[in-house]
């Protein structure tokens, strides 16, 4: 058991960091909190999608050149370090040198743009919410909007 | 077809990109303006502009078949490309025709709810809220679907939030919405890499092509497929992921409202529509399960429940939006019927529902303009006082109970024939007892405003105080559709008729 979670360390903290996130999303009262919560969960998602783009015993996805250069001589030695026929058979088919898929780190940075977006809205959300209420937990929020209810004032 | 060679030529050809750049592009700017006057005339002129585009593609879909934009000219897979055919079409122009309606609604509604300050963002929002939906509708890339979905979200939160300057719990409902709607893009995003780890692919019809090959994928595609659902649910309001919608819709300023009810849980719905039948296949033995157990187990759960507690809100708004989550359901039992006519008969109700409930929200948001209430004990009398008002919303909520002749009762009709067809009489049971409740919980609203009397002013019964005429106008103008739409006036029952029959034609596979 240990040693599947060793073999795939990166999904299982992935999984701890997802779980964390919601928890923390779900459980806590308070406003700040939350978001905190909201920022891990979607960060784990961002580690989700890195680890998939690893190639094993793939380069960084970055167009050496094959000119001359000392590059040139370190290339087959990388292919042929990278072992696996999977990995031999790629190398072949299509380039010279075994990349890591560049694709998921490009779609993570516009979903790191879209979680920067969404914790500045949050929080300036909260800023405000501060400053009617005069709260941000959650408990006293749901008394006063309660008493807003019944009486049909604001306090 | 001869009014299609009255648009240009450049407008057809660019016209699934225009839809998009324009309304983002000019939401940059508009957020700068200096007036709000000059902002609600961009946002006129944009919406305007994008109708028609919007409409041109529709016509171009119904003679010459769908059509694939790449953009920048890369080709899928590697490219991203933007798909006009006979299911995002119709959604497209439903979402640009709405837009139009509200911002002509907006220019009264807004003085009366926002900020003076906020105005001009207030445009700026909307546009890249619409741009968004538009993107997610015309997108065939899956991930440019959760940018977009982001896009128009972000903006709506701070939409939904502008209404604090009516009612303060418009912070709290839109803090709520942002959680849950971030939780939701978020495991729509999940989903999608579960979706990239099984296929190699981001581009829609590539990733369809490939699951096929792969008879539906392993394990992988399994719960990518559940995280999408997740995901998509979130968004669309399906039953217990609905949490959020109630208090969006009852405090965001109306305009907001009426554009979120009739078209951002549309777009979610039709991505639901896209991603099981064109991405996955009902023939993959999850997906079939998902149909047949869950969206069919929480559509009816809904629309029951959901009916419920609409009839027992004190606040107008409130009604409306629960039973807007139990119009959810109807679409989802005719999506998890998975026929042809099942698929048509929750894709018109798509459509009708936007006019509906979009009919009816316009209205609510007058009653505040004018008399400041939305609590039903206040309605009272308003049938006196504000006659031609009133009038629109019994018009629309006739239509939303389901009376013969109303748009309504064409899609529920379709849908009960659909559930009969398979032999789910139980179904039908359902979609009876739900119409019953609504009966009950529109009903309420119509007794209090026509067999109510007026409240004392002074001790003087409250004047007649119409609604300004540019309020009116939208709302008589989604209320007379409805009937249309009903009763075939001009063809236009047909028209919807044929729309979601294409549609559906084109999920079950049948041609497009």
């Amino acid at each position: 058991m240990f040693s599947v979670i060793f073999e795939q360390y990166n999904y299982a903290v992935v999984i701890i960091l997802m779980m964390t996130g919601l928890y923390v999303v779900f459980a806590s009262r308070n406003l700040i909190k939350k978001l905190v919560g909201l920022s891990i969960f979607q960060t784990s998602v961002f580690l989700l999608y890195i680890t998939i783009g690893k190639v094993a015993g793939g380069q960084p996805p970055i167009i050496v050149d094959s000119h001359g250069g000392e590059h040139a001589a370190l290339e087959p030695v990388l292919v042929a370090a990278a072992g696996g026929e999977k990995a031999a058979g790629y190398a072949a088919g299509h380039s010279e040198v075994l990349y890591s898929n560049p694709l998921p780190h490009v779609l993570i940075l516009t979903a790191i743009v879209v979680g920067v977006a969404t914790l500045a809205i949050g929080l300036s959300l909260v800023v405000r919410i501060r400053e009617v209420y005069g709260t941000i937990e959650e408990d006293g929020i749901d008394i006063l909007d309660y008493r807003y209810n019944l009486e049909g004032v604001e306090d | 077809m001869e009014i299609l060679s009255l648009f240009p030529a450049w407008l057809l050809e660019q016209g699934p990109a225009f839809v998009i750049v324009l309304p983002l592009l000019m939401g940059a700017i508009t957020a700068i303006l200096p007036s709000r006057t000059l902002a609600w005339w961009t946002a006129l002129v944009v919406t305007l502009l994008c109708t028609v585009t919007a409409f041109a593609l529709l016509l171009q879909v119904y003679s010459e078949g769908a059509s694939l934009y790449t953009m920048g000219g890369w080709d899928p897979p590697h490219g991203i490309s933007l798909v006009i055919d006979a299911l995002s079409a119709p959604v497209l122009f439903l979402i640009a025709a709405m837009a139009v309606v509200t911002v002509i609604y907006a220019m009264p509604a807004t003085i009366a709810e926002v900020e003076p300050k906020k105005r001009a963002p207030f445009y700026a929002a909307f546009l890249l809220c619409f741009a968004g939906l538009m993107g997610m509708v015309v997108t065939g890339d899956a991930f440019n679907v959760f940018v977009f979905l982001e896009v128009s979200s972000i903006s709506t939160y701070a939409l939904v939030a502008m209404g604090a300057a009516r009612d303060r719990r418009a912070l709290t409902a839109a803090y709520n919405y942002l959680i849950m709607g971030s939780i939701g893009a978020t495991f729509f995003v999940i989903g999608l890499g579960f979706m990239f780890m099984e296929t190699g692919t981001l581009n829609m019809a590539d990733m369809s092509r490939i699951l096929a090959d792969l008879d539906g994928g392993s394990r992988v595609a399994k719960v990518g497929f559940g995280f999408i659902i997740i995901g998509l649910g979130l968004k669309l309001a399906m039953f217990p992921l609905h949490t959020w919608l109630p208090g969006a819709y009852a405090y965001a300023p109306t305009k907001v409202t009426v554009f979120l009810a009739s078209t951002a849980t549309k777009a979610a719905l039709y991505l639901l529509l896209r991603f099981t039948f064109t991405v996955f296949d009902p023939s993959f033995d999850y997906v079939a399960v998902v149909l047949k157990y869950i969206l069919i187990g929480v559509g009816v759960v809904g629309m029951v429940f959901a009916s419920l507690q609409a009839i027992f809100q004190t606040d107008a708004r409130r009604t409306l939006a629960y039973s807007s989550v139990a119009q959810v359901g109807y679409m989802l039992l005719g999506v998890g019927l998975a026929t042809a006519a099942g698929i048509a008969a929750g894709y018109l109700h798509l459509l009708n529902h936007a006019i509906i409930k979009g009919g009816l929200f316009l209205a609510m948001g007058a009653f505040w303009y004018r008399f400041g209430i939305t609590r039903i004990q206040d309605f009272s009398g308003l049938s006196k006082t504000m006659p031609w008002t009133m009038g629109a919303f019994m018009l629309s909520g006739l239509s939303l109970i389901g009376v013969p002749f109303t748009a309504g009762f064409v899609s529920k009709v379709n849908l009960t024939i659909a559930a009969a067809d398979k032999g789910w009489w139980w179904a039908v049971g359902v979609i009876v007892v739900t119409s019953v409740l609504a009966i009950i919980y529109i009903g309420r609203i119509l007794l209090a405003a026509y067999f109510g009397s007026p409240p004392l002013i002074d001790g003087q019964p409250a004047k007649k105080n119409e609604a300004p005429l540019m309020m009116l106008i939208p709302m008589w103008f989604l209320a007379v559709l409805s009937i249309a739409v009903g009763s075939n006036i001009l063809g236009l029952g047909d028209d919807f008729v044929m729309a979601s029959e294409r549609a559906a034609a084109l999920l079950t596979g049948q041609g497009g």
